[in-house]
């Protein structure tokens, strides 16, 4: 069953953060009256009203016996005595050893807390400066983009150079072919024309043509003896 | 009228000495509503005295003399 008139989350999260928890507690006198009764009876009666109603209570109850004196009301006084000195003399310390207890987690929880807040203010500056690298990207991708240019411009250049070398190839073969030919038929041409005229020499006109230098020679001794 | 009128969560310290029968005759008697005030009782009393900072040792000792004097009066007529 859902109260309608019940508020539902009007405000902000109402939990959190937790209020912090007072310094010191309700005052108490004597550790068995709350101050407030003193405060209480101070208009009308002054500071010594609620002692006096103290003592008259007291003494009611014991005349007319609603509190018996017995053999438990000795032993409740001694232990009272008891307990009251060792209070008086060991409170304090008491006191204090819990205090650095308190004082103790409390730093600790703190410390962790700092550390927290620490951590994640590293992260934010962290993630400012990757934010901040995030910016260069133009940068880099006009690196990149020159980098493909270039290696583009290398790969034609080296294609063209191909190309370049085997037109190249071609036409000198072409070249060296004709120079071939030609020289091949110069070659053939001669050789045919000293066999013809091998052929066409008969073995008179060896015979002659030879008598013929050997006469030239001696000539030409004759005239060489008379130079030298 | 404020004064004439009662409504149902006035403290019992605005409740004037005439209208105390009717006030009371109020109240939730339910066994949920008496459960209901007992707890709202002890956190009174925890948020006051015990779950602060620098506890004092009346906190403690005021429920002691009262648990004392609570059993001095059941037990006050075997004495």
């Amino acid at each position: 069953v859902l109260h309608t008139t019940r508020p539902l989350h009007t405000t902000q999260q109402s939990l959190a953060p937790v209020p912090p928890l007072p310094e010191k507690g309700g005052e108490v006198r004597h550790g068995l009256i709350p101050e407030e009764f003193f405060q209480f009876l101070y208009p009308k009666t002054g500071v010594t009203g609620p002692y006096m109603l103290g003592t008259g209570l007291l003494l009611y109850l014991l005349s007319k016996e609603i509190y018996v004196v017995n053999h438990e009301t000795a032993a409740a006084a001694c232990i009272l005595t008891v307990i009251v000195y060792a209070i008086k003399k060991f409170g304090p310390n008491v006191a204090a050893f819990a205090d650095k207890l308190n004082e103790e987690k409390m730093a600790s929880a703190l410390a962790m807390k700092n550390d927290t807040i620490q951590t994640l203010q590293t992260a934010i500056e962290e993630e400012k400066k990757e934010q901040w690298r995030a910016e260069g990207r133009s940068y880099l991708f006009d690196a990149k983009r020159n980098n493909i240019a270039m290696l583009l411009e290398a790969n034609y250049r080296e294609r063209l150079l191909t190309v370049y070398n085997e037109v190249k190839k071609r036409l000198d073969y072409q070249v060296a072919l004709q120079n071939l030919k030609r020289q091949k038929e110069q070659d053939h041409m001669i050789q045919w024309v000293e066999k013809n005229v091998v052929q066409s020499i008969t073995p008179q006109q060896q015979k002659e043509s030879i008598a013929k230098c050997i006469l030239d020679l001696k000539a030409l001794s004759k005239s060489a003896h008379a130079a030298v | 009228l404020p004064a004439a009128v009662l409504l149902k969560d006035t403290k019992l310290m605005d409740v004037k000495l005439g209208q105390l029968g009717s006030w009371l005759a109020m109240r939730d008697f339910t066994p949920g509503g008496i459960l209901g005030a007992i707890r709202r009782g002890q956190e009174r009393y925890y948020n006051k005295y015990i779950n602060v900072r620098k506890g004092s040792l009346g906190g403690l000792s005021m429920v002691l003399a009262g648990y004392v004097i609570l059993s001095y009066m059941w037990s006050y007529s075997h004495i």
